[in-house]
């Protein structure tokens, strides 16, 4: 539509003066900014639909129910497996993760179980209780993969079965893993975790084509990790963990386009850094993780508050800490 | 085949080891082979249940599979290094004991890689590692040394064997007759012509100056798939000597201790004497000095600096209440023990440099795991985990099965080679210069002269 519009101002150029065709020119690009601001929107923020769906149920009955409640899991079955090697065009995934906010509320971790169809024990991401000297304050650290720019698990992989994709993610083929762990042993920041034994997926994932772009179905004797999600972003959603998440820790977005949401804020990436000070873990290790940390100050919640509502297994992780600091003050 | 009177004499002297089995070596092979069944069920569990019947967790990820692997092939390549200069600076009491050397090489690189397949998680995907290698990992490259090396040590063995093998054709022995074709078709028409013994020599000389360098270089790399992490205790840049003088300082011991069960078995004290032992020994202190200063320095560097990944490592090493009596054994049995024992002249005999040197061996595997298992457990983002067996490795069951059914099977592969070929080499003793009778010390036990055929 817009483009017929341009298509039908030039054929009046030899007609009307340049007057006409600047007032014209600029009607299309604001015209064409909004179309583009809004479908960029579109893809940033997942939209919330209640769609509802007629199904068949096994007694016979048409039922409708939520399409929240259907697996959309056909779709990764027709990427191929260069497509997954080879990652989405045009984007560069980023994370910036705000220590300011975090209050140990674990949310992001089940949702991330969830999405993965994980167990409780297998963290992909976890949330650790650190203190960087004696007389710093502990603060709550969530973890995720940092997709590092110069990975050490790539480096060794010996069968090529853990790749860096042109969108800046760090995926894993689990049908061309051979279990050294190899990556487990280089990678400095404990991400990866591996299938001791036979992992239990819902009897319809067991024998899915699987896909790296969301790890399923989970393979025994191979290396898994946070993959950033890519089936979500290829459906223009944000990882569970950013969604899930109720203070907004997670920024999640795309260096290319300068852009990181928490599903609520959309700021710029590079201002962000900026104005907060961020930093990446370990840098000295050279890595060039593409996560970036927010420093913990002007916290949002006491450290307390992600330790009180804990279940006991928990607190047992974090208790030499907290009673530490608890006795200081 | 021309022998000449002392080569006669060997083969005289233990050609019954090869023609008779005897009860005795039937029941050790019997209790070897019920370590393997073991073993073998344990790797059943293991293929099983999957790898979680092992100890190895996520933060542990590589335990005693791994520890036995580095074990196995340092022997190998001390092996390899020790025939090789013995063949080359044609040391002439090095003679008897080359063929030794070279059993132990050959042996260690098949043990040893078994352990890897072990601690593999999909082993039914390691074709992957031929038809999608990666080129830059140190995994890769260790894949492709360990297959060159075992091509050129088994070269190197049956280069020294074919002039033996025609001379058990020769000799029409009392063995079966399949066993009889194998030595005829191993020896491949050797006649001892004077071409033939020149390519035969030029062969093995060629083979031994490639075996040397072949040897330090593998070596190398399997430091290196240590040293190329960022893991503190690992990441040293004297990895690669280390493991060079770790694997030769052990293979010399597993070498005396070999040498000693032969001499006990099959009452070879004419060649494998008391000399030999001192000589040995002599060697093992200069290697223990080598290593002793590497693993002074290695530790003395993290000591004393501040960085606080290595200080946690160091701590854990040396703190009574983890790794302390380990490091301390390792240390003081692995190095000063042997030092201690041949630089005393009282103690500088053969029963007690073979102490040593079985002591130095245990201590040396030690010395392995310490070098693998408290770095895994010290990363640097805190573990934070209440399962015990995440944060600390303990070696389960099954782990323990296979390390003793792979030592019953090197033990295994030993006596059966001893069974096909002679220990001590028929067709080496060449040099005149070389002869039993010469070697003579107070407590060197006497032999009748042997019947000449």
């Amino acid at each position: 539509m817009i483009l017929s519009k341009i298509n039908m101002k030039q054929e009046e150029i030899t007609d009307n003066s340049r007057r006409d065709f600047i007032k014209n020119a600029a009607l299309a690009t604001v015209a064409v900014t909004a179309c583009g601001s809004l479908a960029c929107s579109c893809t940033s923020k997942s939209v919330v639909v209640s769609e509802k769906v007629r199904l068949l149920s096994p007694d016979g009955e048409i039922i409708e129910i939520d399409s929240a409640y259907l697996n959309h899991q056909d779709n990764m079955a027709v990427l191929s497996q260069h497509e997954q090697r080879v990652g989405i065009a045009g984007k560069k995934f980023v994370m910036v993760v705000d220590l300011a906010r975090c209050k140990n509320a674990r949310k992001c971790i089940t949702a991330c179980q969830k999405h993965h169809y994980r167990p409780e024990e297998t963290e992909w991401l976890t949330v650790k209780l650190m203190k960087d000297s004696d007389k710093a304050a502990p603060y709550w650290f969530p973890k995720q993969c940092f997709h590092c720019d110069n990975p050490p698990c790539v480096k060794v992989c010996p069968v090529d079965a853990t790749f860096k994709r042109q969108d800046g993610l760090v995926l894993i083929d689990n049908d061309r893993c051979i279990g050294c762990k190899f990556c487990m042993a280089a990678c400095p920041y404990s991400t990866r975790v591996f299938n001791w034994n036979e992992p239990e997926m819902p009897f319809d994932m067991k024998n899915l084509q699987y896909s790296a772009e969301n790890g399923i179905p989970a393979k025994v004797g191979t290396v898994e990790k946070c993959d950033f999600c890519p089936d979500l972003a290829r459906e223009g959603k944000l990882p569970p963990c950013v969604e899930s998440c109720p203070n907004g820790v997670f920024y999640f977005g795309d260096e290319n386009e300068d852009t990181v949401t928490n599903g609520d804020e959309t700021v710029g990436f590079t201002q962000l850094l900026k104005e907060r000070g961020a930093y990446r873990f370990l840098e000295e290790l050279g890595t060039k993780p593409r996560v970036y940390y927010l420093p913990p100050k002007d916290r949002q919640f006491p450290v307390e508050r992600g330790y009180d509502n804990l279940p006991d297994n928990l607190k047992e992780r974090f208790k030499d800490i907290m009673e530490a600091d608890q006795k200081k003050s | 085949m021309e022998l000449n009177i002392y080569q006669q004499e060997a083969f005289n002297y233990q050609r019954k080891n090869i023609e008779r089995f005897s009860r005795k070596n039937l029941l050790w092979v019997l209790f070897f082979l019920l370590w393997i069944v073991i073993g073998g069920y344990a790797l059943y569990l293991q293929i099983a249940k999957g790898h979680v019947v092992t100890g190895m967790r996520d933060n542990v990820v590589w335990g005693l599979f791994i520890v036995n692997f580095i074990f196995f092939i340092g022997l190998s390549y001390a092996g390899a290094i020790i025939s090789g200069l013995l063949h080359l600076f044609k040391v002439s009491w090095g003679k008897p004991i080359i063929r030794l050397a070279q059993m132990m090489t050959i042996i260690s690189v098949i043990v040893g890689p078994i352990f890897i397949l072990l601690c593999v998680g999909r082993f039914d995907r390691l074709h992957h590692l031929f038809i999608y290698p990666r080129l830059q990992s140190p995994l890769t490259w260790d894949v492709l040394a360990i297959l060159t090396y075992f091509v050129g040590s088994v070269l190197f063995l049956y280069m020294a064997l074919i002039k033996d093998f025609a001379v058990y054709r020769d000799a029409k022995m009392d063995v079966p007759k399949w066993k009889q074709q194998l030595y005829k078709t191993l020896a491949i028409g050797y006649r001892g012509g004077a071409s033939q013994k020149r390519h035969l020599i030029i062969s093995q000389n060629l083979l031994a100056i490639i075996m040397i360098p072949l040897s330090i270089i593998v070596s190398s790399i399997l430091s290196w798939i240590f040293g190329m992490t960022l893991r503190p205790g690992w990441h040293s840049t004297i990895f690669g000597p280390y493991f060079v003088l770790g694997a030769l300082y052990s293979g010399c011991g597993a070498l005396i201790v070999a040498m000693w069960v032969y001499r006990k078995m099959y009452r070879l004290e004419n060649y494998f004497t008391d000399k030999h032992f001192i000589n040995l020994g002599y060697s093992m202190m200069v290697l223990a000095a080598g290593y002793g200063y590497f693993t002074f320095s290695e530790y003395f560097t993290g000591w004393f600096g501040s960085a606080k990944w290595d200080s946690e490592v160091i701590n854990k090493l040396f703190s009574m209440a983890e790794y302390g009596w380990w490091s301390l054994f390792a240390n003081v049995a692995g190095i000063l023990l042997p030092i201690v024992i041949v630089a005393v002249p009282a103690t500088r005999k053969t029963n007690w440099i073979t102490l040593a040197a079985f002591v130095m061996v245990i201590a040396l595997w030690v010395k392995r795991y310490l070098i693998i298992v408290p770095t895994l457990e010290t990363p640097a983002l805190p573990m934070q985990d209440t399962r015990m067996e995440y944060v600390k490795y303990s070696a389960t069951w099954p782990e323990w099965a296979l390390t003793f059914a792979g030592i019953a099977s090197f033990l295994l592969f030993f006596t059966l080679m001893s069974k096909f070929v002679t220990v001590v080499p028929v067709s080496g003793l060449e040099d005149t210069s070389h002869h039993p009778q010469h070697h003579s010390s107070p407590d060197e036990v006497k032999i009748d002269k042997v019947q000449l055929s």
